[in-house]
C-alpha cells in the first residue's frame, strides 16, 4: 500500500517533483521499457520524445497507474510511492490528458466534467469551470453540447477537467495531433502559463518543432531505452531526430512538377449525403489531379476525410457517374472492385480493419486488394503461392520488418504494416493513388520511406492525392494544397505560394484573397 | 494465485487441443453426474459410449445420425465464418423435408428415375426459400438474422404439423397425422445391406470436401472470411456485403433443406409431425466444436451423433431420461466455450 502522503507537501529546491528510477516493463515478445530513468521538476515543461513503439506510452501509463511496472521505483517529492491505480495518481496530484478523449457526445460540457470527477453538475461547478477557463485562456461554454464542439474545444474540456483537480503534474499525450495551427499556438500559451505558475508538465510527442518551441528539457527514448537527455532549445530538429532514430536523417526535398500531365482524377460537383449523424456530408467538391502530381488535402480529422476516401474508393457509390472521372471515364456509379481494376487504388487511414484484416496473414492481405491487378488467382480460385510471392515482393521492396508472408497483419507494428499496405497499392502500378493519413502514427524512418515511394510513383506518371492532418508532410511532398472543412473543399494553391498559416485559415473554412489559385 | 495472461499470438496448438480438452471435461462431468444420480459409473460409461458402436449396425446408425449434422454444420460454418448467424437451420431442414416430400407424394404412382433427383432439388429449394426470408430482411431492412431465422423455425414446425394433419395426410392412414409411406423410387438407396445407412452419408463426405475447397481455395470463400473478420476491409476490397449475406444464407438453407429431405427419404420414409431430433440446432454446436472447419466438423459430427445414440442406449439399458443427450450436448458446448479462452490466454501460476 502507498504511504499516506499529503499531495500538497512542499518541494524543497532541487528535489524533483517526480523521479522514476530504473523502470522496466516487458510484454510477451518485447521489452517496452528497459530500466528507464525520468526526472520532472515543478515549473518545467519536459518532453518525452520517441518514435512509435519507443515505449513512451508504456512509461506514462506506469506513471499514471494504468500499468504496473515489472521493476523500478517512483519517488514523489523524494519519497517512494506505489501508484497502483489512476485514483492513486490523481490523489497525488497527477492528471493526464489522453490522445483519445472520453466524452459523451449527447451531454453538455458541464455534465461531462461532472461525470469525470464524480460530482454533481451544479452551479458551483459551473462557476469553477468558468473561473478556470478564463484564467488560463481556455474559452469554454459549460452549457454547450459536446457534439457541437470542434476537436480543439473537446480537448479544452479534458484540460479543464484536469485543471479542476489542482494537479501538480499534467501529462499531455500527443495533444496537437488533432489541432489546427491556430489551436496549437493557443494550447502552447496555456501550457507555458501553467508552467510559470509552478506546474510540472510532461509533454509526449514525436513532433520535433513543437518540442523545440515549448519544452525546456527532453528525455529521448528509443526501442524501450532512454538514449539521451537533451535541451531541446539547444538542439536542432535534425539533431533531435537523429537521437530519436539512432541514425543520421537524410533531408528530403521534393522536386516540383509542372502542370503538364493529363488529368487522371477529376471530381466535379461531387456530393455525398450523410447516412447518420456521425457522418459528414460532402458538398460539391471540385478537384483535378494530373499525372505526375501529388495534390494534398489538409484538414482537421472529422471534416469529411473518411467520407471522401470512401466516395473515391467506391465503397460508397455516387449518385452521378460524372461526379468522378478516372482517366477520362465517368466512374461515379461503379463499385470499389471495378474502380480498382481501372487503376484507382486507395490507402484508407485505418490500417487494421479497413486497409487490412488483422487476423489474416500478410499474403492473404496482399491478395485482398491486389488479386485482380496482380492476377493472384485463377478466375474463381485463389493462388496461395502467387499471393505469397507478391507479399514477399512487398516485404523486400519496402523493407517491412516481419517474420514473413505468413505473419498476421495484427502482429506488425504500425509503421511496418503501413509500409506493407502502401507498398501493396504502389506495386499494383495504379494510375491514381489516394492515400489518407499515410504516416499517421508511423515512425520517422517509415514515414520517410513512404514519402519517397509516393514521390517515385508520381514521377512514374501516376496521380497521387494525399489526405493528411500533418501539414509538414503535405508542404514537403505536394505540388498543390487545399483543405477540407465541414465537407467542403477550399481552393487549391501552389505550395510555393502559400504559408502554413494560410493553410491553417483554409482548414478553418476561410478563403484566401490575393493568392493565385 | 492463478491468472490468465494474454498471449502475443493466438495459439494454434490450443486451437486444436481445446475441443479435445472440452471433450475430456465433458466426459468427467458427465460421469460425476451419473455418480450423483446413483447410476453405476462403469455401466453408464459403457452404455453411453461403447455399446452404441459395438456392432456394425451401431456404426451404420452413427453414420445415419452424423450425416445430417455434418451436412448442416459445414454449411453453417461457412456462414459463421462470414459472421452471418443463421440459427434457423432446423426450420430450413423442416422446409426441405416438406418440399421434398411434396414431390414424392405428387409422383407416388410414378417409378421414374427422376423422382429422387427432383425431390433433392425441391428439398434444397425449400430450405433456401426459408433462409431467403432472413436474407431479405437483413439486406433490405437490416433486421437481425439471429432473431428472424430462429423464429421462423417455430413457424416451420407448425407448418409441418398442419400439413401432416391436413393437406398431406395419408388418405388411408386412419386420420393419423402422417403422410403416405414413400414408394421405392422416392427412397434413398441404402449403401450397407441390413442397416439404415443411406446415400446421404456419402453426400456428407462430399459436402465436407466441397466446403473445405470453398473456404480455403476460392475467391468466394476468401470474401466470406474477410467479411467475417473485418467487414470494412471487405468493403474496401470491393466485396459486396449484401451478396455475401445472401450467399451464406443460401448455402446454409440449401444444405439444411437437403439434410431434411435425406431424413424423410432415408431413415423415416414418410412425412411425420416431427422429422428431426433437433439436428439443425445441434449442428450449431457441431460447427463450433469443429472449429468452423469442414474437416473438424466431420469429426465433431461423429461425436455428436454418438451423443444421440448414447442417450438412446442409456435410456434403454439404464432407464435414464432421454434428456441426458441434451445435457451432454449442452455441457460440451459450455466447456468448449470455456476452453477456447486458452487460445488467446495462457494460465500462469504466481
Amino acid at each position: 500500500m502507498p504511504e499516506p502522503i499529503s499531495p500538497k507537501a512542499e518541494t524543497g529546491n532541487g528535489v524533483p517533483l517526480v523521479e522514476m528510477r530504473g523502470i522496466s516493463k516487458a510484454y510477451p515478445g518485447c521489452l517496452a521499457n528497459d530500466s528507464i530513468d525520468l526526472k520532472l521538476h515543478s515549473g518545467g515543461v519536459h518532453a518525452l520524445l520517441g518514435e512509435n513503439g519507443a515505449g513512451k506510452s508504456t512509461l506514462v501509463k506506469i506513471l499514471y497507474g494504468l500499468l504496473a511496472s515489472d521493476s523500478g521505483e517512483i519517488h514523489w517529492q523524494g519519497e517512494p510511492v506505489h501508484i497502483s491505480s489512476p485514483a492513486v495518481a490523481r490523489e497525488l496530484g497527477i492528471a493526464m490528458v489522453f490522445q483519445h478523449f472520453s466524452l459523451f457526445d449527447s451531454l453538455n460540457v458541464l455534465e461531462n466534467i461532472a461525470l469525470g470527477m464524480d460530482v454533481d453538475a451544479d452551479d458551483a461547478l459551473e462557476q469553477r469551470i468558468s473561473d478556470v477557463s478564463t484564467r488560463y485562456g481556455l474559452p469554454l461554454d459549460p452549457r454547450r453540447s459536446v457534439y457541437s464542439l470542434s476537436v480543439g474545444e473537446r480537448q479544452r474540456i479534458e484540460i479543464v477537467r484536469c485543471l479542476l483537480q489542482d494537479p501538480r503534474l499534467l501529462i499531455m499525450d500527443e495533444p496537437t495531433s488533432v489541432l489546427t495551427p491556430a489551436e496549437v499556438s493557443e494550447l502552447f500559451a496555456t501550457l507555458k502559463r501553467l508552467a510559470e505558475e509552478g506546474m510540472a508538465i510532461l509533454y509526449i510527442s514525436h513532433k520535433l518543432e513543437e518540442i523545440r518551441q515549448l519544452c525546456d528539457e527532453a528525455t529521448i527514448l528509443r526501442l524501450g531505452r532512454k538514449v539521451a537527455e537533451a535541451d531541446p532549445r539547444a538542439e536542432s530538429a535534425r539533431s533531435l531526430a537523429s537521437l530519436m532514430m539512432g541514425s543520421e536523417v537524410p533531408l528530403m526535398q521534393a522536386k516540383r512538377q509542372a502542370d503538364v500531365g493529363e488529368v487522371l482524377l477529376a471530381l466535379d460537383e461531387l456530393s455525398l449525403p450523410a447516412v447518420d449523424n456521425h457522418d459528414i456530408a460532402l458538398k460539391n467538391l471540385h478537384l483535378q489531379v494530373r499525372a505526375g502530381q501529388i495534390v494534398g488535402i489538409a484538414g482537421v480529422a472529422g471534416n469529411g476525410q473518411d467520407e471522401l476516401l470512401q466516395a473515391l474508393s467506391g465503397e460508397r457509390r455516387l449518385a452521378q457517374a460524372e461526379a468522378l472521372t478516372l482517366c477520362g471515364e465517368a466512374v461515379g456509379r461503379q463499385g470499389a472492385a471495378l474502380r480498382r481494376q481501372k487503376g484507382l487504388c486507395c490507402v484508407p487511414e485505418e490500417r487494421l480493419g479497413h486497409a487490412a484484416v488483422p487476423s489474416l496473414s500478410l499474403s492473404e492481405n496482399a491478395f485482398l486488394t491486389a488479386h485482380h491487378r496482380k492476377s493472384l488467382g485463377f478466375s474463381w480460385f485463389t493462388s496461395a503461392s502467387r499471393s505469397r510471392r507478391f507479399a514477399r515482393e512487398i516485404i523486400e521492396r519496402f523493407n517491412v520488418q516481419c517474420h514473413g508472408p505468413q505473419s498476421l497483419a495484427s502482429s506488425l507494428s504500425g509503421g511496418n504494416l503501413q509500409k506493407f499496405i502502401v507498398g501493396r497499392e504502389i506495386l499494383q502500378a495504379p494510375r491514381v493513388l489516394v492515400v489518407s493519413q499515410p504516416t499517421w502514427g508511423v515512425d520517422a524512418g517509415a514515414a520517410l520511406a513512404i514519402h519517397e515511394a509516393l514521390r517515385e510513383l508520381a514521377d512514374q506518371g501516376a496521380a497521387v492525392l494525399m489526405i493528411s492532418q500533418d501539414l509538414d508532410e503535405l508542404m514537403q511532398n505536394c505540388e498543390y494544397i487545399g483543405a477540407l472543412c465541414a465537407g467542403r473543399l477550399s481552393d487549391f494553391h501552389r505550395v510555393q505560394d502559400i504559408t502554413v498559416q494560410q493553410v491553417g485559415l483554409l482548414m478553418g473554412g476561410e478563403q484566401l484573397s490575393g493568392v493565385e489559385a | 494465485m492463478i491468472a490468465l495472461q494474454r498471449r502475443a499470438d493466438p495459439s494454434r496448438l490450443m486451437g486444436y487441443l481445446a475441443p479435445l480438452l472440452a471433450l475430456g471435461i465433458t466426459l468427467l462431468a458427465g460421469l460425476m453426474l451419473f455418480a450423483i444420480l446413483g447410476v453405476p459409473v462403469g455401466a453408464a460409461f459403457y452404455a453411453f459410449f461403447i455399446e452404441p458402436v459395438s456392432s456394425l449396425y451401431g456404426w451404420a446408425e452413427l453414420g445415419v445420425k452424423a450425416a445430417p449434422l455434418i451436412i448442416i454444420a459445414v454449411a453453417l460454418s461457412i456462414g459463421f465464418r462470414a459472421q452471418v448467424w443463421n440459427i434457423g437451420a432446423e426450420g430450413q431442414l423442416i422446409l426441405g423435408g416438406i418440399t421434398g416430400a411434396a414431390v414424392a407424394l405428387m409422383f407416388h404412382q410414378n417409378d421414374g428415375w427422376y423422382v429422387l433427383p427432383l425431390m433433392v432439388l425441391a428439398g434444397i429449394a425449400g430450405g433456401m426459400a426459408w433462409a431467403a426470408i432472413p436474407a431479405l430482411l437483413k439486406t433490405r431492412f437490416n433486421v437481425n438474422e439471429i432473431l428472424t431465422s430462429l423464429m421462423l423455425t417455430y413457424v416451420a414446425v407448425l407448418l409441418l404439423s398442419w400439413l401432416v394433419s391436413g393437406p398431406m395426410r395419408d388418405p388411408d392412414g386412419f386420420n393419423f397425422p402422417e403422410s403416405r409411406m414413400f414408394h421405392d423410387a422416392a427412397l434413398l438407396p441404402r449403401i450397407l445391406e441390413g442397416t439404415r445407412l443411406h446415400a446421404g452419408a456419402m453426400v456428407a463426405v462430399g459436402v465436407v470436401l466441397a466446403g473445405w475447397i470453398l473456404l480455403t481455395r476460392t475467391l468466394l470463400g476468401f470474401a466470406l472470411r474477410v467479411n467475417g473478420a473485418a467487414p470494412r476491409a471487405g468493403a474496401h476490397a470491393g466485396f459486396s456485403q449484401p451478396k455475401l449475406i445472401w450467399t451464406a444464407l443460401m448455402i446454409g438453407g440449401g444444405c439444411a433443406g437437403l439434410a431434411g429431405l435425406f431424413e424423410v427419404a432415408g431413415p423415416i420414409g414418410q412425412l411425420l409431425p416431427s422429422i428431426s431430433p433437433g439436428y439443425g440446432f445441434t449442428a450449431i454446436i457441431v460447427a463450433f466444436l469443429g472449429r468452423l472447419h469442414p474437416v473438424g466438423v466431420l469429426f465433431a459430427g461423429l461425436i455428436m451423433a454418438l451423443s444421440y445414440l448414447g442417450g438412446e442406449s442409456a435410456q434403454i439399458t439404464l432407464s435414464l431420461p432421454l434428456a441426458v443427450t441434451g445435457v451432454f450436448q449442452g455441457m460440451l458446448l459450455f466447456f468448449l466455450l470455456a476452453t477456447d479462452v486458452l487460445i488467446n490466454y495462457r494460465v500462469v501460476f504466481k
